[in-house]
């Protein structure tokens, strides 16, 4: 393959990655980095299921062009859990809330959760639901997933 | 009721750790080494003969390792009634007809081999309307029936039928009636991840199936007669990845599974076939429309007399579920609510549309939107409150419906009754009327369900094989399927209340058939009762096999003994007491007669097949529910907001409550994008709207603090009390709305969505056309 190659951090650690000048982010995190957490589930920015994290903000990889990435520090599902394996406060939230069933959504929405946590700390309700309203979920009617995160805001803020 | 150690508690989802971290393989994510990607060539025409398939281009594509079509692989038919094929040779019916397959290297490869396959078609007549379909001149979707022998029309040949009673004298006795006609349409399961498989023959011709089917077994069955069909001898086996939601959308078998199946033997290599969203949306089989004609009446009193419903059903071009829907839509049409004289029947006719499916609620969301908001015209007309209405005639325990459903446990009042208080309603109805651009009303609707299992197949059973090992460790084996709707944390829950120990010592492994017995599958929200059932009996054997032993063990008789916080527990001598590993341990290891315990267990529920005059009980209980809904209509826009929804549910136990209410969230929000925003929209057999953009399912910022009421009634016959609460959360959902935008603003809606452009014209109509009101 040609391609370039593409230099970023992915959940703190350094990477490289050859990409087409065509890929997305998603399929340069999925089949370049095989982090498979990020899911592509439209391919058209929206459904969510691809959101991961770039520079702070919550984005649809499957839209984001990947060579767009070079030099910045991504987040994905698979580096929101510290790195001892111990849940971060909003996955623990998602599971005590039963936010999760098929879970196919719930990497993207824990990302444009994370997002949102992460730069408001205390969000009303309004706020939570602004925020995920471009991560589509079919299974649980969003609420316990409302729930969730409001739980995890309150744990996070003390 | 008795307390329960794990019975009743609100565990997290046991798979839940997995998902939440990134980790879970769903099939997205699934590979295997020299696995291809395989892509479908769909119809370009929605009516036509095929006059010829060119794949010459597509062949010399690089990376392309096969293509087929009809015309080089053997015929392979499936479906409910064998209509279907998985290449069309020489006739496309509608536009998700599949002509022909590439198998390539890469995605991108075998995209563009897609591209470079020529068909040249002659057009045909088609037809779209079910009505016309029906009439003596509409061109026939299907020429011949799949023997060969002719067929003279478009309507299928289904008994769909019941009745009971007497229509005549109930019509007689009747002082009010009310009829209507609804028309509900296509929506679909929009499951976030597309559907896909796997196909891979290993050296000896046997084949396995990488799958997230809701039917393990039946698939293998399906597969195997493809074998059959394909002249090879193997075996089958189907093993499932995660699955990203289901909702009945893989309920049956589809043509791409068989065309990776058809790809993998030709190209001897792992295929993967993949849908897109937007195939996904085109090429998967949504919810049964009908045209569902209701009448019916009551006496002075507001008794009702009698019921008849007559519908029309657009099959599509093939048959799958969803020309079964009927034989469940009968049960609410003869059997919600007291109604002795009761007749239905419903005619399914093949079009040029897509063909059909199961959808969560297999038919009743739609029977129960007709029936529901009818009811409310009746109690109108009868001058009654709606409530009123529905608590004179609601079910009782110990009856016997028209259609020979034995009613063992019935919340049916308390649900009522929960959902009138908790909802003001007789502060709150009837205040919408008067001035002002924006106008709250209320309404109600109930639904009854299967709770207990549907025996709509031969078999309606599952099987579980339980072992545990010499520390306490269970493995429990269940035919059935983990779908997200928490299966595997119940049968953890049951099984460890059983054996008094931990949830975190029972690991459930399901999916793969070549380990876990046989289930019919995941549907007619049956997992919980007949699953549960399932490995309640597997384990009560486990039990008293471990209690026999430890009889012989601390020489107590055994009325004394009993499994709890993973100890054999001697009730009247506690130094006797022995944890569970320990006595495990002496049975493994023993000097002679060493042992472990392991057993299994085929649950069938004792219910009827439903065939021939379509009665008898044929789920082991029933699910009975009542949803009310406070709805704030502009008058001026159309838009319908909701204020509150309360959905009241008899689940005879709640086993996980925190899973139960995630089930009832789920459907009702999916019951309100029924009611309101969801409709696939297709001209001419084409669907206009194969995205997100433009379907609208309901996102965060429309998410309904849905306030759920659990009735317990404690059924006989479910596994410590519980019964199915899978579907029954979306069935009234929209008549409940419906009925509350009357209160609101007067208006009668007989067709779903009710979107605002909808509710406006019918205020217009009103009002006597458009301008300000």
């Amino acid at each position: 393959m040609d391609g370039v190659v593409v230099r970023f951090t992915v959940n703190g650690e350094a990477a490289a990655v050859r990409v087409e000048p065509d890929w997305t982010l998603l399929r340069a995190l999925r089949e370049g980095l095989e982090l498979t957490g990020a899911k592509e589930g439209c391919g058209a920015g929206e459904c969510g299921a691809c959101t991961v994290i770039v520079d702070g903000r919550a984005v649809n990889a499957c839209l984001f062009p990947a060579v767009e990435a070079e030099g910045a520090a991504i987040t994905t599902i698979e580096g929101v859990a510290a790195a001892d394996g111990s849940l971060h406060p909003l996955q623990r939230a998602f599971l005590d809330s039963g936010a999760v069933q098929c879970g196919f959504c719930t990497p993207g929405m824990v990302l444009s959760a994370k997002a949102l946590l992460d730069r408001t700390p205390r969000p009303t309700e309004d706020e939570i639901r602004t925020a995920l309203a471009g991560n589509l979920c079919r299974c649980t009617g969003y609420v316990q997933i409302i729930e969730a995160v409001q739980a995890a805001a309150e744990e996070m803020s003390g | 009721m008795t307390a329960y150690a794990c019975v009743g508690q609100p565990l997290p989802k046991a798979d839940g750790i997995e998902k939440i971290t990134g980790r879970t393989v769903y099939m997205h994510d699934f590979k295997l080494p020299g696995m291809l990607h395989g892509r479908i060539k769909f119809a370009d025409r929605v009516s036509a003969r095929i006059v010829s398939i060119d794949t010459s281009e597509a062949e010399r594509v690089p990376g392309v390792r096969a293509v087929i079509t009809a015309h080089n692989t053997p015929e392979v038919r499936f479906g409910f009634l064998k209509d279907n094929t998985a290449l069309k040779k020489d006739r496309v019916r509608q536009y998700r007809d599949e002509i022909a397959a590439v198998a390539a290297t890469t995605p991108e490869a075998a995209e563009e081999a897609v591209r470079k396959i020529r068909v040249v078609y002659e057009d045909l007549p088609a037809v779209f309307d079910p009505e016309e379909a029906l009439g003596p001149d509409a061109p026939l979707v299907h020429e011949a029936d799949p023997r060969g022998k002719p067929l003279e029309d478009n309507r299928l040949r289904l008994p769909w039928k019941v009745e009971a009673g007497d229509l005549e004298q109930g019509e007689a006795a009747a002082v009010h009636v009310a009829e209507g006609e609804y028309d509900v349409g296509w929506v679909t399961h929009c499951c976030m991840g597309t559907s896909g498989c796997v196909a891979v023959f290993d050296g000896r011709g046997d084949l396995t199936v990488y799958s997230n089917t809701q039917i393990p077994s039946l698939a293998k069955t399906d597969f195997q007669e493809a074998l059959k069909a394909m002249g090879v001898r193997g075996r089958v086996r189907v093993v499932n990845a995660a699955i990203g939601g289901g909702f009945g959308s893989k309920l049956d078998t589809y043509a791409y599974e068989y065309i990776a199946i058809l790809l993998a033997h030709r190209t001897r290599r792992p295929v993967k076939v993949e849908f897109d969203r937007e195939e996904e949306f085109v090429a998967t089989s949504p919810r049964q429309p009908a045209r569902i004609r209701v009448r019916q009446g009551c006496d002075a009193d507001g008794r009702l007399t009698f019921r008849h419903i007559s519908m029309v059903l657009d099959n599509g071009a093939y048959t799958s579920w969803g020309a079964t829907t009927p034989t469940v839509m009968m049960m609410p049409a003869t059997s919600l609510y007291r109604v002795p004289n009761v007749r239905f029947e419903a005619t399914c006719v093949y079009t040029n549309n897509t063909y059909c499916q199961a959808m969560r609620g297999y038919g009743t969301p739609q029977v129960t939107f007709a029936i529901e908001t009818n009811l409310d015209e009746l109690a109108d007309k009868a001058g009654l409150d709606p409530y009123e209405m529905r608590l004179r005639n609601a079910n009782e325990p110990g009856e016997t419906t028209p259609q020979g459903f034995e009613v063992t446990t019935c919340g049916h009042r308390e649900c009522l009754e929960a959902v009138a208080e908790r909802l003001d309603w007789a502060g709150k109805r009837g205040q919408g009327e008067g001035g002002g651009r924006k106008r709250r009303g209320v309404g109600m609707a109930c639904l009854l369900h299967v709770g207990g299992g549907a025996k709509i197949y031969k078999s309606d059973g599952c099987g579980t094989l339980i072992k545990m090992d010499d520390q306490g460790y269970v493995d429990v084996f269940s035919g059935s399927m983990d779908i997200g709707q928490g299966l595997d944390t119940v049968l953890r829950q049951i099984v460890a209340e059983t054996l008094g120990i931990g949830t975190d010592r029972v690991n459930v492994i399901v999916g793969d058939t070549d380990v876990c017995p046989w289930d019919v599958g995941v549907h007619a929200s049956r997992s919980t009762f007949v699953a549960g059932n399932a490995a309640l009996g597997a384990a009560r054997m486990i039990r008293d096999q471990i209690l026999a032993f430890a009889e012989q063990l601390t020489e107590a008789p055994r009325e004394i003994l009993d499994l709890r916080d993973g100890q054999v527990v001697c009730q009247e001598d506690p130094s006797k007491n022995l944890p569970l590993e320990k006595l495990l341990y002496k049975a493994h290891f023993a000097k002679t007669g060493n042992t472990m315990f392991m057993a299994s267990h085929f649950y069938e529920p004792d219910t009827r097949l439903l065939a021939g005059d379509f009665k008898g009980n044929y789920s082991g209980t029933y699910t009975w529910g009542c949803h009310g809904v406070e709805v704030e209509v502009d008058v001026d826009t159309g838009h319908v907001e909701i204020v509150r929804y309360v959905a009241a549910h008899d689940v005879g136990r709640a086993i996980n409550p925190l899973l139960l209410k995630g089930q009832v969230y789920g459907a009702v929000l999916m019951g309100i994008g029924y009611a309101l925003t969801e409709e696939m929209i297709f001209e001419q057999g084409r669907l206009r709207n194969a995205n997100f953009r433009d379907y609208k399912i309901l996102t965060a910022r429309d998410a309904v603090p849905v306030e759920t009421v659990i009735v317990e009634t404690d059924d006989p016959a479910g596994p410590f009390g519980a019964k199915g609460i899978g579907e029954p959360g979306l069935v009234p959902t929209a008549p409940a709305i419906a009925n509350a935008i009357y209160d609101a603003v007067g208006v009668r809606l007989h067709t779903l969505p009710m979107k605002p452009e909808v509710v406006l014209r019918a205020l217009l109509d009103r009002d006597g056309g458009p301008g300000p009101a």
